[in-house]
């Protein structure tokens, strides 16, 4: 290998390494029943989430708890957009006509959703982005209770706490991983940017990078804009995998499975983002397995509702216990001996 | 004038609630930087531990869920706090998160998600009246524990040996260890206090429902967080007035707003937090010596 392509291989081998690896388990997973791919998809949307949270909460090193607000916002306004106006002149018939006869391709609809996200995290972002920890993070959950509640109520839009439905099926295992593999590589380029590497400098000290003149304020925004618009991503494919919407779908419940699939991984890299959301998503379907009940010598062992949560709680908790900054402790994973540099 | 005076005892009475919770939040924020979600859990678990004690005489109940709390709040210290203490602040608030899902769902599977019917001391339903003003009993009652338990706790912090080691290590944690104080012991008295309190609002607020359901303690535990930071984090005081002032917004938002927008109500308090929050980012009540240093 040229040592030109080799230096490439490098830069980029914490992103090739991970897509190449997801790649090959999706692929084994296409095999399985229609259930394993199932499971699948829907990790691969989580991953989509929680990559797109990782851009910002990795590089910035300030939590937020807003996000769902930004899945939401452009889950809904995908819906909006791209279900059939058949469906909503009988299901939505309270919408407003210009969005009632609006019908437009699947990817418009994703490109409007996240571009919709985006636009709200930059509005709300620009005053927020000034503050830093745990005032950042109730400022980001304020945006999220604000979205929860209007959107819970708004009955002509979203049909308040009952479902939105009728929403195109357009996401399968294969745009799931096409998606995740879009989002981890944006995560990328942004984090070995030379704004993500100042927003980077600026969470390990934000009065040494202020001084060597890195501009705080404006990093974080276009972090948080870029991780809106993909967890926004994230929202769009959820919706148009299940069908349906309903705002329960993007509350505490999301918000915490997130962040916590974040610092389980590790914060602070890629590999700890992919590692936290693969390793949570295991661990939950294996319980979700045991509720459902499974057989052993013609015996059926069920185990009572409540079971998953409390063991994924506990999974969790032993993690965060035995290895306080996630399994990866915010590293990525090392280059291989072959690609390092000749010692000298 | 009888309007204002029943939106002020609302008021009053919300805020209080508020301001219990946010003060057991910050009991323990103060200390160890932990913004402990699980409160919630505490304050359910207080009040499914009446559960227990179905045929007794009032406060041997009120009592024996107090003594359940102390020791659910001394056992997640003691086995999921304590080995993740020095983390930072992120992994402390995921691992507060764990212990409340755990909690949660551990009721879940012991008694079911169904909400239970619990009545307790029906009387206090009853109002007052005074004139034309009607104040149900539950309001003066709640009122006047707060104020009593808030000067109590007080007078704890500022007289006892353990509430001035309490208050040495809210405002230098590493400090006060160099000078004698034990970091589990005064950490121990923390989580015990808090529970205390997720005790006492627990049959406050059982009293009012009347029912028992395992996600009951999340508003109250999401109030007393958002109270804690906006009041001004480590800050008891500010805590406590934080809670005050956002049971104060929601109360005259419940009675100002016009009918249509009433179901919005929580986003206009949440507009509300979110700009208090952008013009001070400190908190509301936190004095300049409090200020992060670099």
């Amino acid at each position: 290998m040229s040592g030109r392509s080799t230096a490439l291989m490098r830069h980029f081998w914490p992103f090739l390494s991970l897509a190449v690896l997801l790649v090959v388990i999706v692929a084994l997973g296409s095999l399985g029943s229609p259930i394993v791919q199932r499971v699948m998809t829907e990790a691969l949307i989580r991953l989509v989430m929680v990559v797109g949270l990782y851009i910002f909460v990795g590089s910035s090193g300030i939590l937020s708890f807003g996000h769902a607000a930004f899945m939401m916002l452009a889950a809904y306004g995908s819906g909006w957009l791209a279900t059939p106006a058949k469906t909503k002149r009988v299901l939505m018939s309270d919408m407003p006509s210009f969005l009632g006869q609006a019908e437009i391709a699947p990817p418009f609809g994703v490109i409007c959703g996240m571009a919709w996200a985006a636009f709200i995290a930059l509005i709300v972002g620009y005053p927020l982005m000034r503050l830093s920890g745990i005032a950042a993070a109730i400022g980001t959950f304020s945006v999220l209770a604000i979205v929860y509640v209007v959107y819970s109520n708004w009955e002509a839009m979203t049909g308040g706490t009952s479902s939105m439905i009728g929403l195109p099926v357009y996401v399968d295992l294969w745009t799931a991983l096409g998606c995740a593999i879009g989002a981890m590589a944006v995560a990328f380029l942004f984090q070995t940017s030379k704004l993500g590497l100042a927003l980077r400098a600026s969470r390990e000290d934000e009065v040494a990078a202020k001084a060597i003149g890195v501009n705080v304020h404006l990093a974080r925004l276009i972090a948080f804009v870029i991780s809106a618009a993909i967890v926004g991503l994230g929202g769009i494919m959820q919706g148009h995998f299940l069908g349906t919407l309903n705002v329960f779908q993007f509350y505490l419940g999301i918000t915490f499975l997130t962040i916590a699939m974040l610092v389980i991984g590790g914060a602070g890299s890629l590999a700890g983002a992919v590692l936290g959301t693969f390793v949570v998503s295991v661990a939950a379907e294996l319980l979700r397995q045991i509720e459902n009940g499974f057989e052993i010598a013609g015996l059926l062992i069920q185990a009572p509702p409540g079971l998953r949560e409390v063991g994924l709680a506990f999974v969790m908790l032993a993690i965060l216990i035995f290895r306080p900054h996630g399994l990866t402790a915010g590293r990525e994973l090392p280059v291989p001996r072959l690609l390092r540099r000749a010692p000298g | 004038m009888n309007l204002v005076i029943q939106i002020i005892i609302d008021a009053l009475s919300v805020g209080s609630l508020y301001a219990m919770s946010a003060l057991g939040i910050g009991l323990i924020f103060g200390i160890m930087r932990l913004m402990n979600f699980a409160h919630g859990e505490f304050i359910m678990i207080g009040a499914y531990s009446l559960l227990l004690t179905a045929a007794q005489w009032a406060p041997v109940r009120v009592l024996v869920s107090v003594m359940v709390v102390i020791a659910v709040a001394l056992a997640t210290e003691r086995i999921a706090f304590r080995p993740v203490r020095r983390a930072n602040p992120t992994t402390l608030l995921i691992t507060s998160f764990a212990v409340s899902f755990f909690l949660q769902y551990l009721f879940v599977l012991l008694l079911g998600a169904r909400p239970i019917g619990i009545d307790i001391l029906p009387s206090l339903g009853e109002p007052f009246t005074v004139g034309a003003v009607r104040i149900p009993r539950l309001h003066v009652v709640t009122i006047g524990l707060t104020a009593v338990l808030l000067a109590a706790i007080a007078l704890f912090l500022k007289r006892t040996h353990f509430g001035i080691e309490m208050r040495a290590a809210a405002i230098n944690f590493r400090m006060a260890r160099l000078l004698g104080v034990r970091a589990n012991r005064v950490i121990a008295v923390a989580f015990a206090l808090s529970g205390f309190l997720a005790a006492v609002i627990s049959m406050l607020y059982v009293v009012q429902t009347g029912t028992l359901s395992p996600t009951m303690g999340l508003q109250l535990a999401l109030f007393g967080f958002i109270a804690t930071i906006i009041g001004g984090m480590g800050s008891l005081v500010g805590a406590v007035l934080g809670g005050m002032f956002v049971g104060a917004v929601s109360v005259l938002l419940q009675s100002t707003l016009p009918v249509e927008l009433r179901p919005y109500r929580d986003a206009f308090v949440f507009a509300v937090v979110f700009f208090v929050i952008l013009a001070r980012p400190q908190g509301l009540f936190r004095g300049a010596e409090a200020r992060e240093r670099v």
